[in-house]
């Protein structure tokens, strides 16, 4: 017994640091499981309020670059409303009154806090649960996509960005092909992400689009992410491309937020095929 | 009683000055100072060693918090708080009855220098390797270490540059 009691007295100070470091440890292990990350992250409500105040102040100077790319999007939405109301006029034989199935909502939030220069990205937007936003729902802006929402509280968000190596995410070729890839990141450039897993046949281009599949629950189909700028010379079936994001991921403010309405419909059905 | 007031002071000045400035300056695209060390340079020498662990770790898990990386901050801060110690012995051949009258200022430069250079490669190596967490990109982690250290060491001899002209 005295001898245990000296062991103590004798490296107390080891212990202490030992049963510190083994917190740190568990929490890093949390942090990198998607489900488990609930202990430290920034959508909390102290950390969450010092970060809206500070990106109250840099508002200001982005504003009117921000200001030019909501105008851009103005007129593109514009442009594809007039689209419709055309071609609603032309079919009028049809009158549809019944038609509110809507499968997708928008929600529109700010991001507060952003990383792109580590392995493991997050970002942190101003909505949360008191806005209806949950795990697992898309988050993109005008020029693509920028990652899934993966913690709430009651009014922030931690978002899971593409810069992230735990990252994947349904992509396929636009145009009238179907071939679909998964899009990672291989943590190396901010402005490229890979898409792996294109079948040999696929015809690619450099320059080619990339959007998203529609394949997930998260991601509506036709999102756009990238172009393609690099392709491997030896098409081989473990064979990735390099897509040039649209987005400048250092540069990011007004995000839009797509929850899926039929999703928990989708996921059951599919549940059930497995039992 | 007022020195413990500085080093609370100390504490806050460098989480906020890490958090809302220097995490953001992402220079060439990804280089980050970490000059939060600086509270465990700094910090008294004292046999008893529980505080400056407690206070390094309440340090590096509250960066986590502002930056998202789980506990990698306090896990490498936490380490090189535990080192100090055995680094002090070594390069300035210190014994304990020394210690309450170490001050870093009066040492001489070249075995300042060896000191905060092996603490901040250790630090950065540590918090680079469990940042990037796989064996790939080894060279990466290599390559962040040497250029975010020379970044964190010429801010703080800048920095107690400064502050010793004021006085």
């Amino acid at each position: 017994m005295q001898q245990i009691i000296y062991f103590f007295q004798k490296f107390k100070y080891f212990l202490f640091f030992l049963l510190l470091e083994c917190i740190a440890l568990f929490l890093i292990f949390n942090n990198l499981n998607f489900h488990k990350s609930k202990f430290v992250n920034s959508a909390n409500s102290i950390t969450g309020s010092l970060n809206t105040s500070l990106s109250n102040f840099s508002d200001y100077i982005e504003l009117k670059s921000k200001n030019e790319l909501l105008s851009e999007e103005n007129t593109k939405l514009r442009n594809q409303l007039e689209k419709n109301r055309f071609l609603l006029s032309k079919d009028s034989s049809i009158i549809d009154t019944a038609n509110y199935s809507q499968k997708y909502t928008f929600t529109h939030a700010k991001i507060i806090n952003n990383n792109y220069s580590k392995q493991f990205n997050f970002l942190t937007i101003d909505k949360g649960e008191s806005a209806k936003i949950n795990s697992e729902m898309a988050v993109i802006n005008s020029l693509g996509i920028i990652g899934i929402t993966e913690n709430t509280s009651e009014n922030y968000t931690r978002v899971q960005s593409i810069l992230n190596k735990n990252s994947k995410i349904n992509a396929r070729l636009k145009g009238n092909s179907t071939y679909f890839g998964t899009l990672k990141w291989n943590s190396e450039d901010y402005n490229t992400v890979q898409l792996h897993d294109i079948p040999r046949q696929a015809p690619l281009k450099i320059g080619d689009t990339i959007e998203t599949g529609g394949k997930s629950t998260i991601f509506p189909e036709g999102i756009p992410i990238g172009t393609v700028s690099k392709i491997n010379k030896r098409n081989t079936a473990n064979s990735k491309i390099d897509v040039s994001l649209f987005n400048d991921m250092s540069n990011l403010r007004n995000v839009y937020i797509i929850k899926n309405l039929h999703k928990i419909e989708i996921q059951s059905l599919e549940k059930m095929g497995n039992e | 009683m007022n020195k413990s007031i500085y080093q609370i002071l100390f504490f806050l000045f460098l989480l906020f000055l890490q958090v809302i400035v220097l995490n953001n300056i992402n220079f060439l695209g990804y280089i980050n100072p970490y000059l939060y060390i600086a509270f465990i340079f700094l910090y008294p020498l004292e046999e008893n060693k529980f505080p400056l662990l407690f206070f390094s770790f309440i340090l590096g898990i509250s960066i986590d918090f502002f930056s998202d990386s789980g506990g990698v901050h306090a896990f490498s801060t936490l380490f090189i708080a535990y080192t100090r110690l055995f680094f002090v012995r070594i390069y300035f051949r210190k014994i304990p009855s020394d210690y309450p009258f170490f001050k870093l200022k009066s040492e001489p430069i070249g075995k300042v220098f060896n000191f905060l250079v092996t603490l901040t490669l250790i630090h950065h190596f540590i918090y680079f390797s469990l940042a990037n967490f796989s064996f790939q990109n080894f060279s990466i982690v290599f390559l962040n270490t040497l250029y975010s250290s020379v970044f964190t060491l010429i801010l703080f001899f800048l920095g107690t540059y400064i502050f010793k002209k004021n006085k």
